[in-house]
């Protein structure tokens, strides 16, 4: 208690000893925070002013309603939530399996000389340009999935209503495969470093059990690994809610809500930039403002779940974490 | 040992201050110097001394501006702009004026000319009584000028079946449109092609996503054709659509109708042309079936009367010769030019670009302006007032 006390006091007199530097940092550092403060405050003040004509006709009815007509001014971003959240979903779920894949491989299996060249090889594709990705999606993608993948999906799994509809090759699954494209190195990237970060006497530990290599990948090494896992999915599920022009080149933009992947849907982030350049009147403009903000909130929803997830999927005990 | 270092730096460095800031004013008087060059050069050329490009006369005008600004700033629709990007280019060697065009959209050149950042706006719609509120508000009376028109291919993808080789009607495309029409084999479709093997396919209706002039006359002639279409889904730069996937710009169009059999769309004409496209032939109001040519397309603006102030869709067109599916797109400039100098510039080049601008249009897959719309945006040129004065002056 008493050394703590002197110990405070002798930072305190030195601080003050040295004003300039200290007072300079100090400034650098807080204004640095509080700015990043400031900008996000103000977005949302600015998205929240924006759409106060959107707010004040439609209350929460925007968020429940079905049809977004320009022409009769009637805007509800139901099927704008589906459609982004549904995509995401799907590129998660074609994504997280073969990130999780790889980075054990880049983790675990690769031979060293590899490990390197494959890991940059993935984070280039992070580096593809969103667009270019949409026109790859457009003209080589959609082609594919309309036949042979939906064409032997209809076929055989026809009776699941993931599966029925019009089979353009546009819809929800194209979306889905091009945000598993995005995310896969994100995701792929943080896991890996997740798993290197798991101390090799875990391994060790179950290669002495007599463990084979799957028993101590999957026993010791992923339940270790599991919140950061979660962590690296969430990431990149924050990355595919927002992502804008590749998917809006391939999702067929239609504002309807179908259980059928092979459907045409859309997203808050495609509307926005597809229709904002030519909202002519300002509740338009509002209302596109508005979906803008809920989609914001949706990113802060999910941020916060995946917190409250990792936090109770958190069982490894403290001593072992170290 | 450090102190000895930094003192011997300092010497080293302090004689060096002084050459180092001659070579900077040197530097920045040359610069100077080089740029009241280039005005010297510019104002030349826009004072009108006398020159060979200033003999040049439009219907009795000159091409440069006497006085004019020399620089200008547009904004607004993106249809127009790879002849207004033409334009700029030549007028801009002709008479010195670097005219900077941002092709946003028909939408933002409409408020950013309600807001006066630019000296005018482009936009392939007519502007709503509330938007024209708006912008006489904040600068008096605007008004709309034509510049040039284009039209739309319906194009679509059945395999055996070639350009000009299917034939449609309004209302029968008001109701594929509208999804009431689902198959290629319809016997609405099949009683305007007879002799022509349809499929028993599926159709794909494809339209824009992103709100656009295009769909703007595509609906526009939907809703003179059909009363259920004007009712369910009425015209604008984006619409409800009752049924059909959306793709990005007139390209992603293009590019879904190429690949997709089945599919239906439309494209502005000179997409449907790269593209290689399949188009149908549109039966116009007089019953007369026609290719989406440039042609045609000026014909749609001429024999109807084209009102004073140039605000008139001429989608579904009278003209026994005419296409159907054609717009105007329209500059959009303040009757009163709030600056002399730049409403002189704004006026020549407008001049110019409604004469001898309109020789780079056919090159483009635009329309040149009819006859009568040429009279009537002479007319709407001619108001554009500078002060007391005119801004077009001999």
């Amino acid at each position: 208690m008493n050394l703590k006390l002197v110990a405070t006091d002798t930072v305190a007199r030195r601080a003050g000893s040295l004003p300039i530097g200290d007072w300079l940092f100090r400034g650098v550092v807080y204004g640095s925070g509080l700015a990043l403060l400031a900008v996000m405050v103000a977005m949302v003040y600015e998205l929240a002013d924006g759409a106060r004509p959107s707010f004040a006709k439609f209350g929460f009815g925007f968020l429940t309603g079905t049809t977004w007509d320009p022409v009769k001014e009637v805007f509800g971003a139901l099927p704008l939530v589906y459609g982004t959240i549904v995509s995401s979903i799907v590129g998660l779920v074609i994504a997280v399996p073969i990130s999780i894949g790889t980075a054990i491989f880049l983790s675990d299996l690769a031979p060293a000389w590899l490990r390197r060249p494959a890991s940059y090889l993935i984070e280039i594709i992070a580096a593809i340009p969103s667009v270019i990705l949409g026109l790859w999606g457009l003209f080589v993608l959609v082609p594919i999935v309309r036949d042979p993948i939906q064409k032997l999906l209809g076929d055989n799994l026809g009776f699941i209503p993931l599966f029925e509809g019009p089979r353009f090759g546009l819809g929800v699954l194209s979306a889905g495969i091009i945000l598993a494209i995005m995310v896969v190195p994100i995701i792929t990237a943080v896991s890996r470093d997740i798993f290197l970060a798991v101390p090799n006497s875990q391994r060790e530990a179950m290669i002495a059990l007599g463990a084979t290599r799957w028993e101590v990948i999957s026993q010791a090494v992923i339940p270790y690994a599991r919140s950061g896992l979660i962590g690296a999915g969430i990431l990149g599920f924050g990355r595919a809610i927002g992502e804008t022009m590749a998917v809006t080149m391939v999702i067929g933009n239609g504002f309807k809500i179908s259980p059928s992947l092979f459907e045409p849907s859309h997203t808050i982030a495609s509307a926005i930039a597809s229709e904002f350049s030519e909202a002519t009147y300002d509740l338009y403009i509002a209302a596109l403002v508005e979906a803008g903000l809920v989609l914001m909130a949706i990113s802060l929803i999910i941020n916060i779940l995946a917190r409250v997830l990792v936090g109770t999927l958190v069982r490894v005990p403290a001593t072992v974490r170290e | 040992m450090k102190q000895i270092e930094r003192s011997a730096i300092r010497k080293w460095h302090l004689p060096f201050l002084p050459g180092a800031a001659l070579v900077a004013a040197a530097l920045i008087t040359l610069l100077l110097a080089a740029c009241s060059d280039d005005d010297n050069k510019s104002s030349a050329g826009a004072n009108g001394t006398p020159s060979s490009v200033d003999a040049n006369t439009l219907a009795g005008y000159p091409a440069c501006a006497t006085g004019g600004a020399s620089a200008l700033t547009g904004a607004g629709a993106t249809f127009p702009f790879p002849l207004y990007s033409k334009f700029i280019d030549d007028y801009g060697k002709l008479c010195s004026v670097q005219i900077n065009y941002q092709s946003i959209g028909s939408g933002g050149g409409i408020r950013q000319i309600t807001e006066k950042t630019v000296d005018f706006g482009g936009s392939d719609g007519i502007l709503t009584d509330a938007q024209e509120q708006a912008a006489t508000a904040a600068g008096g009376s605007i008004m709309h000028i034509a510049m040039t028109s284009g039209s739309e291919a319906v194009v679509f993808n059945l395999p055996g079946i070639n350009r000009s080789q299917l034939k449609l009607d309004g209302p029968t495309l008001a109701d594929i449109y509208l999804g009431k029409i689902t198959k290629w084999n319809d016997p609405k479709i099949a009683a305007l092609n007879q002799g022509v093997n349809l499929p028993n396919a599926d159709i794909a209706v494809v339209h824009r996503s992103d709100g656009s002039g295009t769909t703007f006359i595509f609906t526009n002639y939907l809703s003179k054709v059909s009363t259920e279409w004007e009712s369910k889904a009425g015209f604008a730069t984006s619409v409800n659509w009752p049924v059909g996937i959306g793709a990005q710009g007139n390209e992603g169009v293009a590019g879904q109708v190429r690949q997709l059999p089945g599919a239906i769309g439309y494209v502005e004409l000179a997409y449907a042309k790269q593209n290689n496209l399949a188009w149908a032939q549109m039966k116009n109001k007089a019953g007369t079936y026609l290719d989406p040519t440039l042609e045609a397309t000026t014909e749609s603006a001429s024999g109807v009367t084209i009102p004073a102030d140039m605000k008139i869709l001429i989608t579904d067109s009278a003209n026994a010769k005419a296409y159907p599916i054609a717009g105007f797109t329209w500059v959009l400039a303040y009757v009163n030019q709030p600056d002399t100098a730049k409403g002189k510039a704004l006026a020549h080049f407008l001049w110019w670009a409604i004469h001898d601008g309109q020789k780079f249009a056919t090159a483009l897959d635009y329309a040149p302006l009819s006859p009568d719309s040429l009279k009537a945006a002479e007319a709407q040129v001619m108001k554009l007032m500078c002060g007391s004065a005119p801004c077009l002056a001999k």
